[in-house]
């Protein structure tokens, strides 16, 4: 131990003490993730990412259900109402291990459930919300369509009422876990406007394919949905949700869970190839001992501590209540930006080691060019932060 | 039925862990402190018991003040409550004496059922148990890969090394757990958020009714003669298989007397 005084050298697992300012109960969800993702997932998602496919999609669901990770910051109804912060860093640690498994979560608890706890009925919160908590239901949510994603109001799906009746019709569009869903959270176009509806699976009319030959967040079920003339009550529809803003606010939800995400899969990278840089040797030395290798394990441990620095203020933000969209929209496009030079730095490092599956480097950064794309593409976000400092929409 | 769960905290062993040369005690500063691992079966195991046969799950911990993340990890898995003894004068107690101050402080509790892992990942004695049981004058059932209560009686199976005896006793009793009994559960969120309100009882020697002559360093019935850090791995021996793989491995195993 060293005996000089003052500070201490920084871990270089969290170079700025991110962690620090931490309380009891959110090291205590960071730590329990972290052990879950080490025993429970890292072991098999390099199989699952080969497959292409989560191969027990319910198991796993119940798995995250009994941790609490579903729904997790939302009150009431089974969820354990945890703040934004320990649900972000749940996000982080999941991503860490593959950003297939947080969409999981995300879809599960700020989108589909969200939806419901934020815009549903009485009866359809006690119907849905307790199972879904503890992942007896799984839910999916279908706003993108094949010919409408960064412009949802353009979406084609319509509901006509027939009678006290809606009839849904339509196609939506890589929809994670649409295949494998007890409900889906549909949203569609009607006279009033948008309206969205919740479609259980089975009902005649509704069928789910998988999307397949996916070269990125392949460990997850992605599918398109088909609505062909499904006849549903008006107890179906989410009686609180009116217009385009209510799947827009679920969406910035499942953001904040990315903002952090983002910064987890770039830890993971980083963590990763700063282990191989300091084992494996060339030309007699480790490859850490050259410049260029230390110039990018530099450059990656900057973009992961302010990814995660920028994740934890958002946090503090929206615990507070006074975390904007336009916030979470910075967070996104910044961290998942981050998140990919890491990766494909890490990547680099791990030479040809770098392109196979026994290192996370190649798989996390196919995986950012989904999160890159859903949610918001970079260039929405980017137009977001333009509309957010001059005022003028340069989009709509 | 009211159990209490001995849960000690260790260093992780995940780290490089290391003892102080001035005391010969470990030196907690050089890594985390976790929960001994055993204890967390330990734990899972009699929260089996109690939602199967009702009553209250309490940890009970004998160390220093940074003891308390792995007591609040103990409830955020469902335990109940917890009882901390907590002192200075405890350092440097040794298994015996640690026995010692747990049937000390169990004297001021009620229960039926006392749980702890069968060893602890530091120092591996694994007496503790027996010591306990001695102290308290109670029947010990060590080594349990299986736990079954009926009423006043508890039987067990006592894992060895070619099989499994079978012991029962009257409650209450002490038995110890080895890891094959269950696999624990992770602490869910609800129940972290729980933690923070459920009781800690914080108590000196004093309130625990522990003797401070007979805990500490100075009055250890053990000593720490000398101690050496593990010499560093050999590096292994590459043998390439040029079609007689199988006999190179056969006479290695030959050669340490496997086979």
């Amino acid at each position: 131990m060293s005996t000089s005084h003052g500070p201490a050298a920084p871990d270089p697992l969290d170079f700025l003490a991110v962690d620090s300012s931490l309380s009891a109960e959110e090291r205590a969800v960071r730590d329990t993730v972290r052990e879950f993702g080490r025993r429970e997932l890292l072991p098999h998602v390099a199989e699952w990412f080969a497959a292409g496919t989560i191969p027990d999609p319910h198991g796993l669901a119940r798995k995250f259900g009994q941790l609490g990770l579903l729904g997790m910051h939302l009150d009431g109804y089974g969820c354990p109402g945890a703040g934004a912060v320990a649900y972000g860093l749940a996000c982080r640690e999941l991503e860490a291990v593959d950003s297939g498994l947080r969409s999981f979560v995300s879809v599960q608890g700020s989108l589909a459930m969200t939806a419901i706890h934020r815009y549903g009925s009485e009866e359809q919160k006690q119907q849905w919300l307790p199972r879904m908590a503890a992942g007896e239901a799984i839910g999916c949510f279908g706003l993108t369509e094949p010919d409408s994603g960064s412009d949802p109001g353009a979406m084609r799906t319509r509901a006509r009422r027939v009678g006290a009746d809606w009839v849904l019709t339509g196609t939506k569009m890589w929809i994670t876990n649409g295949s494998v869903a007890d409900v889906a959270v549909v949203w569609a176009g009607t006279e009033e406007g948008i309206r969205g509806f919740l479609v259980p699976a089975g009902t005649p009319g509704f069928t789910a394919t998988v999307i397949e030959r996916k070269l990125s967040l392949r460990a997850s079920i992605t599918a398109a949905l088909s609505l062909d003339e499904v006849r549903l009550p008006d107890s179906a529809r989410l009686p609180l949700a009116a217009g385009l803003r209510a799947p827009l606010s679920c969406l910035t939800e499942a953001r904040y869970g990315i903002v952090w995400g983002a910064a987890g899969a770039a830890r993971a990278c980083y963590e990763a190839a700063l282990e191989y840089a300091t084992s494996r040797e060339q030309f007699g030395q480790p490859i850490a001992a050259f410049q260029l290798t230390q110039r990018k394990l530099a450059e990656m441990v900057v973009d992961v501590n302010q990814a995660s620095l920028t994740a934890l203020h958002l946090g503090r933000l929206k615990e507070a209540g006074a975390c904007h969209h336009y916030q979470v929209s910075f967070g996104k496009l910044a961290n998942v930006a981050a998140a990919q030079r890491v990766a494909a730095k890490a990547r680099s490092v791990h030479g040809a080691n770098g392109i196979t599956l026994d290192y996370p480097v190649l798989r996390h950064l196919l995986n950012l060019e989904t999160v890159a794309t859903y949610e918001g593409t970079e260039e929405i976000h980017t137009l977001s932060l333009g509309q957010a400092v001059t005022g003028i929409s340069a989009f709509r | 039925m009211n159990i209490v769960v001995l849960v000690k905290q260790v260093p992780d062993t995940e780290t490089e862990r290391k003892l102080d040369p001035a005391d010969s005690t470990v030196d907690r500063a050089a890594s985390d402190g976790v929960i001994n691992e055993l204890d967390e079966y330990a734990i899972e195991e009699a929260l089996r018991l109690k939602e199967k046969h009702g009553g209250e799950v309490t940890i009970l911990t004998v160390g220093p003040e940074q003891a308390t993340d792995s007591i609040r990890k103990a409830l955020s898995m469902g335990a109940d409550k917890a009882v901390h003894v907590c002192d200075d004068a405890l350092a440097g107690s040794d298994a015996l004496q640690t026995a010692y101050a747990i049937a000390q402080t169990l004297g001021t509790l009620e229960y039926d059922l006392v749980i702890l892992g069968s060893e602890s990942t530091d120092a591996r004695t694994g007496v503790v148990g027996a010591a306990l049981a001695e102290y308290l004058g109670l029947p010990q059932l060590t080594l349990a890969n299986k736990v079954d209560v009926d009423g006043t009686s508890v039987k067990i199976q006592r894992q060895t090394d070619d099989g499994y005896q079978v012991v029962e006793a009257t409650l209450p009793a002490v038995i110890s757990v080895v890891e094959k009994i269950n696999e624990p559960r992770y602490p869910s969120f609800k129940l972290i958020m729980a933690a923070k309100k459920k009781p800690v009882t914080k108590l000196s020697i004093a309130e625990a009714g522990i003797d401070a002559d007979k805990v500490g360093l100075a009055n250890a019935t053990t000593q720490v003669v000398d101690f050496a850090p593990a010499p560093p791995r050999t590096a292994g021996t590459v043998v390439k298989d040029e079609g007689n793989g199988g006999v190179l491995i056969a006479d290695f195993l030959a050669s340490k007397k496997f086979v």
